[in-house]
Parts: structure tokens; C-alpha cells; sequence
């Protein structure tokens, strides 16, 4: 059954987005001195094109491309048996070695911290990166699990009955980050 | 779209969207083994039971190799070295298993309808990998698995089934599969091998091999079963070669990019020349890998499928 949920505020819209992940991609250089030697991979969905949109950020910064892959984490998760809604197995597509990279791991939104656990499990299994940072556009609290983004958009105080969306124009046709109160 | 069944019986019983949704799910789980570690842990702690009645060696492996891909347990019953030689019936034999805790059984049987007996027992999941001559459903989805993957899609292409169709479960699940994606079906083999029906499951029907092939984009070449021959009934194998044996000079008169499918064990020099098995247009051995996928998919999916569970048994 559908709950009532109700838009209650807009966090970012367009040009905060593009802007958070200019300054998100300068981090990103700032912490590894450079690119070489950094890949990305996104989490399916959103994260994928959010790692390809940071990508392309550091690509207008330095002149270069980084790898990216796609991540999807459902063979890893730690409900499979629990969850009603079944999930749908997507590809997860990594076409570069990730062995002695400092891999960018790349999210929407940040939570429990459940789906960054199986994803950190699965990566683990394609290689030994040298390091593996975080990054997401929301971080909206509630961890269930000891996990840090070492990259964060914006910080989003928020109460266990809102969810945040983030909507991006390649699969929701435009670019904002909302908050949804379930009535 | 989601599963919902506990079993996989066969591909008569699903619709178009249960057939594309195993499709895309094993499109999924074919990357699984091309990694370095080929396992993910999506049903770690569950166990699986091949209970073979018949012998298999392939099917069972494949079976088992994706059941260890996907972290699995997996027990190997050969039935014929079983109780089943002190007279245990199958319905007990699952219920032993289910008390056992096991999670999937993949059965493979030589009377019809044994998965569906078995199913309708037990409340553990259950795969049928053939029963008699009814059906081999995982076979047919790794063919039409493969189809797809070298022809984008299955609406709209034609599949010739070459062989002993009267004896074949693959070729009963390749037909449903295919005619509800689109497909349109050609069976040819020898009057005697074509059983009363077919016609029915929307197959066309041809005892002309090069009528077959002529406008073919696929052909799957089933095995002559000739153990089964046991009223010796059978075409002699050179004259069936001779007739119905795929050959290179035959598939000069079919299309350029015609496939050639074949589910195994090859008989070189029955149902296809040596030249045919080992040419760029057979997939042979592509089916073998996609087998893998295909099976993988359907034990992660019945795993996930809740709805008849407790509800069938007595």
C-alpha cells in the first residue's frame, strides 16, 4: 500500500548539485594530489551517474579521465530474505582493475550505512584497492553500521519518517535533491 | 515485475514477462563469472539438492557450479544408487529432503511430471532440470538466452528445431519459450519423430532439412536419442544423416549469419558434421557459459519467490 508522502522542502536544486560536485571533485584532487591512480564506482542506481558526473567534473579540472565503473549490490545485501519488495538484479560492471587504485565509492544518499557495508564487500572480491573513499551527495544521518563518507554534499538532519530523494535529470528527467514527509 | 513462484517447473506454465524477467536477471549474473573471485554471497547458507533420477553430467554440474556461485550448498543425490533402489517413493524421498532442511531441489526425472508431483509435496523450492519427455526449462531459457545475445532480441526470428523432437523436453521448452517471445518455431525430423501436438504448441512442422534451414536464423540441433530407440523405429544413423545431419554444404543454402545451437552431448557425424560443431557459426559451447548464468538466475529467483510456499502442501 502507497502512504500520503508530501514534498516538504527542496534541498538542492540544479545549480547547487553541479556546484556541490565541482567542489566535491576538488576535494577529490586535494585529498589523492591528483588523479592518476583514482577510480570511481557508483552504486546503481544514482550513483552511477553521479560517479560519471564527478568524472567529468575532474576531467574540466585537470584534463584527465578517471575510470568509472557500476556497482550493483543486491547479491550482497543483508536482507535479501527479508525485504518484500524483491530486488532486481542489475549488471555490475567494473572493466578496470581496481588493485592498488584509491577508489572513489560513490552513493546519493548516505544512511544506515548497510548498503556501503555490501558494497565495500563486494569490491573487496574484484581486488585490493589501495584505498576506498566515500563520497554522496546526502548524508542524512541514522547509521546502523560504523561507516563515514569522506565526501559529503550536504549534511541533512532528518526524522525516521522523511526519506530524501535525489533526482537526477538521466533517470528522473531533472536535477533535485527533496525531502519527503510519509504521513 | 517480480517472481512469485516457488518452482520452476516449466516454461508452458509463464508468462512473456516471467520468461524476460529470468532473461535479464541472468544478463545480471553473467558478469559473476568473469570476475577474479566468481562467487557472490546471495545464498550463502542456503542449502541446494541435485536429486537426479537419470543419468546427467552436464545439467548437474552446471546446476552445481552456479548453486557454488551464488555460495550455495550443494548435495549431489544420484537416485539410482539411492533408497530409491529399496523402493522409497519420490514423494518421500523430497520429504526426507525438505526434513533435511535443504532449500531448492533440482530434480531431473524420466517420467513426466515427476517436478510437478514433487513440487506439489514439499514446501522447499523446486527446479525441474527435465522430466521425461515433458520439459527441460533451464535448457530452453540458456538457448533462448544465448538466441538473444547474439540476435538483440527473439520477437520476430526464426528458430528451426532439428532432431528427435518426439523424445525431447528441450525441444518442448524451447517451442513455449520461444513462440511467447515472438519466435516463430519450424520443428524437422522424420514423421516418426514428430509427436501429435506440436502443431498446437504453434510450431510449424517439415520433413525437408533444407526447407528447415532455408529461412532459419537459428537452428538447434537436438541429439538423436537413440537409447530410447527401443522399438528399433529408428532412422539408421547414416541414412539420418544423410537426410536430416547438418552439414557445411547444407548451411550454404541458409542464411549468411545462421546460428547453430546444440545442447549437448554432441553425436559428430549424426546430427551435425565436425566441421558444423567446431564452425564460427556454432554457439555450442557459449551455451555451455550462458548455462551457467540462466541457472544462477533461476535458483536466486525461487529463492525469492514466497507465494505457493506452505500453501500446497496438503
Amino acid at each position: 500500500m502507497f502512504s500520503l508522502m508530501k514534498e516538504k522542502a527542496r534541498l538542492l536544486d540544479k545549480e547547487t548539485i553541479a556546484r556541490t560536485l565541482m567542489r566535491i571533485a576538488h576535494e577529490i584532487l586535494e585529498k589523492n594530489k591528483g588523479i592518476d591512480d583514482v577510480c570511481f564506482v557508483g552504486i546503481r542506481n544514482r550513483g552511477v551517474y553521479l560517479a560519471h558526473r564527478l568524472a567529468a567534473c575532474i576531467k574540466t579540472i585537470e584534463g584527465k579521465e578517471a575510470p568509472v565503473g557500476a556497482l550493483d549490490i543486491t547479491l550482497y545485501r543483508d536482507d535479501l530474505t527479508l525485504i518484500a519488495a524483491q530486488p532486481l538484479v542489475r549488471k555490475t560492471e567494473i572493466n578496470f582493475d581496481i588493485t592498488e587504485k584509491n577508489l572513489v565509492l560513490v552513493d546519493d544518499v548516505l544512511y544506515t550505512g548497510r548498503t556501503v557495508r555490501a558494497a565495500l564487500d563486494e569490491l573487496i572480491d574484484f581486488g585490493r584497492p589501495k584505498s576506498i573513499q566515500l563520497a554522496v551527495l546526502v548524508d542524512r544521518g541514522h547509521r546502523e553500521l560504523p561507516v563515514r563518507a569522506d565526501y559529503v554534499g550536504k549534511n541533512v538532519p532528518t526524522s525516521a519518517n522523511e526519506t530524501v530523494e535525489v533526482r537526477l535529470t538521466e533517470v528522473d528527467g531533472k536535477d533535485e535533491v527533496v525531502i519527503i514527509e510519509k504521513d | 515485475m517480480a517472481w512469485i513462484r516457488k518452482d520452476l517447473l516449466g516454461l508452458e506454465d509463464l508468462n512473456k514477462e516471467e520468461i524476460e524477467l529470468i532473461l535479464n536477471t541472468a544478463e545480471s549474473f553473467k558478469e559473476v563469472s568473469t570476475r577474479e573471485i566468481k562467487k557472490v554471497p546471495a545464498l550463502r547458507g542456503k542449502t541446494v539438492v541435485n536429486l537426479f533420477y537419470e543419468p546427467s553430467t552436464r545439467t548437474r554440474v552446471s546446476f552445481e557450479v552456479a548453486a557454488k556461485r551464488l555460495s550455495a550448498d550443494v548435495i549431489n543425490i544420484a537416485a539410482q544408487e539411492s533408497s530409491v533402489r529399496k523402493g522409497e517413493t519420490l514423494i518421500d524421498t523430497g520429504r526426507n529432503i525438505e526434513a533435511l532442511k535443504a532449500d531448492i531441489i533440482v530434480i531431473r526425472h524420466s517420467a513426466s511430471g515427476a517436478a510437478e508431483i514433487l513440487a506439489r509435496n514439499v514446501s522447499v523450492s523446486v527446479i525441474n532440470a527435465g522430466d521425461g519427455w515433458h520439459e527441460h526449462p533451464t535448457q530452453a531459457l540458456l538457448d533462448i538466452f544465448t538466441l538473444k545475445e547474439k540476435l538483440g532480441r527473439i520477437e520476430g526470428f526464426k528458430v528451426s528445431i532439428v532432431g528427435d523432437i518426439a523424445h525431447s523436453r528441450v525441444a518442448r521448452s524451447n517451442i513455449w519459450g520461444l513462440t511467447k517471445l515472438g519466435a516463430q518455431v519450424t520443428v524437422c525430423a522424420p514423421r516418426i519423430l514428430i509427436p501429435p501436438g506440436i502443431e498446437q504448441m504453434g510450431a510449424k512442422i517439415t520433413d525437408n532439412i533444407d526447407e528447415a534451414l532455408s529461412c532459419a536464423d537459428a537452428v538447434n540441433v537436438l541429439r538423436m536419442q537413440f537409447e530410447r530407440d527401443e522399438e528399433n523405429a529408428f532412422p539408421d544413423q547414416l541414412d539420418y544423416f544423410k537426410k536430416f545431419g547438418i552439414t557445411e554444404e547444407r548451411l550454404k543454402k541458409a542464411k549468411k549469419n545462421i546460428i547453430v545451437m546444440h545442447p549437448g552431448p554432441i553425436n559428430r557425424g549424426i546430427e551435425m558434421s565436425s566441421a558444423v560443431a567446431d564452425s564460427p557459426s556454432s554457439v555450442i559451447l557459449e551455451q555451455v557459459t550462458n548455462g551457467i548464468a540462466v541457472r544462477m538466475a533461476v535458483l536466486f529467483l525461487v529463492s525469492q519467490g514466497h507465494d505457493q510456499k506452505n500453501d500446497d502442501i496438503n
